[in-house]
């Protein structure tokens, strides 16, 4: 699982009397382990594409699968099983749920996979750990700092070990440094745990982590590079 | 997957006590809702079970039997001269508490100064005792000891009214079963004290047998007086002495013997569903109004748990639980406060403030909450089912959202 394939994808929104095209045709194949971004002005389909591969949205026309399974043609019930098992999910907003400790928002995945307590705090407490996060496990959102909180949202959206991280903007509201901490972080789950990361974002400074680089314009790829990623500790 | 129930049960909870001030606004107006239901309904019960205890201890008994044409006219003619032994069987169910052979008919009182239109009871003491007269109404002097006891026993307030005192003797006058005038004398011997004054001008007791002997009418009596373990549900003693009786007696239940009784009862029947309505509609705005808001204020947060990969069924249980514990906790406070407040009032609220009315009402001047552990169960009952029912909406918006437009909500 997690080798991903588009084929001819086309999504429409309408807005009032207007309709406004999300994907025109989009094809994409990307390989296991992955680390690539989708970039493009605002409006340019990243978004769209992404929630289509998470199954959170549905497109118009076209496939997409994720390793064996056709996401297009899953009912909702399906769906929610494959991103509760397969999908790990980095919001621009961050996300969590603000009722509960940082630990206890890494545990929820788990506790809706069914996993047993002792087993789920520990692998909880571990990856938290894991995202410099130890000693503030107790925190609730509010007592985070922005970079803290998109941590702890990491750390829940690998924690269940999903084969596909699909980041929207992960970056958009930290600061450089915390971007920079946070493009390390993915890195490192990317190479460590062979996790495929797709990031869409209009921040040069990520697109700078990534081998590869789509871009994107009205709903159409445009671009599709490789390129050699800049060195971790510096990103441009 | 769904999440277990204690996950469910934290989330709940915590969401719950997000805004504190909202839930304690609506908690409050649960309890109040609850106790104003349960409250209403013991003051209402205890008004009814008030003025049906006088109306009963005035028929006197849950049942009666009579000769078939007594009711019509009660005159001597229509009397009861014996029971079949099937219907004096009947009468030994163990559901029976006690039951009293009485002669009953309309007499003139006379004492040296005035004279009124009575109710004359010829009884067997020992019998009455446990049916229409309780011997702790004595204000003086004593109750009858026999059939053949020569007193008689009046109201105190027909004593005020006929100018005369225990002790003295009285005329009573009635009709003989061939319509001729029936008189004799009795001394005073008790005085007694009702409910009513309505009931201490009405009934006089006299031995049996002296009033059979003055009404020249042999060993008969008009009617027997039933009663059995409460008035609400006779059980059933009532049909199997019905199908004991033969043909020319019929015996009546309270309900039959006072049509008003019966509409009382049901008018605090209906009282309680009534109230229960109106309390409810007005719980249920503010509880789908603090559960809509309490969606709508996180339905991004609902967006991430749908796209996480929590079911919408589990999504609608975790709103209904909040409903749940919000209401539960509204019925333990409203049930323990209505408790606390009835308790101290059961030992009987001063009506004689308002005697008159009371007594136009049929009811006594003492008026005896009563905490039913049936009103309270239903009230607990209606809140939670409806109360739930209102949570049911928003609890289904939320499980229907889709999580893009849920997550990119502002």
């Amino acid at each position: 699982m997690a080798s991903v394939s588009c084929k001819d994808l086309c999504k429409t929104f309408s807005q009032g009397d207007t309709t406004i095209t999300g994907l025109d045709k989009v094809s994409l194949e990307i390989e296991r382990g992955s680390f690539l971004c989708l970039s493009g002005p605002s409006g340019s389909g990243k978004t769209t594409l992404l929630n289509a591969i998470g199954g959170l949205d549905q497109p118009d026309s076209g496939s997409i699968s994720i390793g064996e399974l056709r996401v297009d043609q899953m009912s909702k019930t399906e769906l929610a099983e494959m991103r509760l098992h397969s999908i790990g999910f980095v919001f621009q907003a961050y996300n969590l749920i603000p009722v509960l400790s940082a630990l206890e928002n890494v545990e929820f995945v788990m506790q809706v996979q069914g996993v047993p307590a002792g087993q789920r705090r520990d692998k909880a407490m571990a990856i938290l750990a894991e995202v410099g996060l130890a000693g503030m496990e107790q925190r609730l959102p509010a007592q985070l700092s922005g970079g803290q909180q998109q941590r702890v949202a990491v750390a829940r959206a690998i924690v269940s070990e999903p084969a596909l991280v699909l980041a929207d903007e992960p970056t958009a509201n930290l600061d450089s440094k915390t971007s920079a901490q946070l493009m390390d972080l993915f890195i490192e789950l990317n190479q460590t745990r062979n996790i495929t990361f797709i990031i869409a974002t209009h921040d040069t400074r990520v697109m700078a982590y990534c081998r590869r680089l789509i871009r994107m314009v009205d709903g159409q790829i445009v671009g599709d590079d490789l390129q050699e990623p800049a060195a971790a500790a510096e990103p441009s | 997957m769904s999440l277990p129930l204690s996950a469910i049960t934290t989330l709940a909870w915590r969401n719950l006590w997000r805004n504190h001030r909202r839930t304690l606004i609506i908690l409050a107006a649960i309890v109040i809702g609850v106790w104003a239901m349960i409250f209403m309904n013991a003051m209402m019960r205890g008004m009814i079970d008030g003025m049906v205890d006088t109306g009963i201890t005035m028929l006197p008994g849950h049942a009666q039997v009579h000769h078939r044409d007594y009711l019509d006219d009660p005159s001597v003619v229509n009397s009861i001269a014996a029971l079949s032994p099937a219907a004096q069987q009947a009468l030994e169910n163990p559901d029976i508490e006690a039951w009293s052979a009485r002669v009953r008919v309309p007499a003139i009182i006379s004492s040296e100064r005035d004279n009124r239109g009575v109710i004359l009871l010829g009884v067997d003491p020992a019998q009455e005792l446990g049916v229409g007269f309780d011997s702790t109404d004595l204000l003086s002097g004593r109750f009858l000891e026999s059939v053949d006891d020569t007193g008689l026993v009046v109201g105190a307030s027909l004593l005020e009214k006929l100018e005369t005192v225990s002790g003295r003797r009285v005329v009573l006058m009635s009709q003989d079963p061939d319509n001729e005038v029936a008189e004799r004398g009795f001394r005073i011997v008790g005085v007694y004290e009702a409910d009513t004054d309505a009931q201490e001008e009405r009934f006089v007791y006299a031995g049996r047998a002296v009033v059979q002997a003055m009404l020249k009418m042999g060993p008969e009596v008009s009617e027997i007086a039933i009663v059995g373990n409460g008035y609400r549900d006779l059980g059933a003693w009532l049909p199997e002495l019905r199908a004991a009786l033969t043909a020319d007696y019929q015996v009546k239940d309270w309900r039959e013997l006072d049509g008003y009784l019966e509409m009382a009862v049901n008018i605090q029947d209906g009282f309680v569903v009534i109230l229960a309505v109106i309390i409810f509609v007005v719980l249920s705005f503010g509880l789908v109004n603090t559960m809509v808001m309490a969606v709508f204020e996180r339905i991004r947060e609902i967006g991430l748990m749908l796209a996480l990969g929590m079911r919408p069924a589990t999504i609608l249980s975790q709103i209904l639980l909040e409903g749940l514990i919000l209401l539960s906790i509204g019925l333990l406070l409203g049930n323990g406060l209505a408790v606390l407040s009835i308790l101290p009032l059961q030992s009987g609220i001063d009506l004689s403030g308002i005697a008159d009315a009371a007594e136009m009402a049929g009811m006594a001047t003492t008026l005896y909450p009563v905490l039913h552990i049936n009103d309270m169960l239903l009230s607990s009952v209606v809140v939670l089912v409806l109360g739930l029912l209102s949570t049911l909406l928003p609890a289904w918006r939320a499980s229907r959202f889709d999580p893009i437009t849920a997550l990119n909500k502002n």
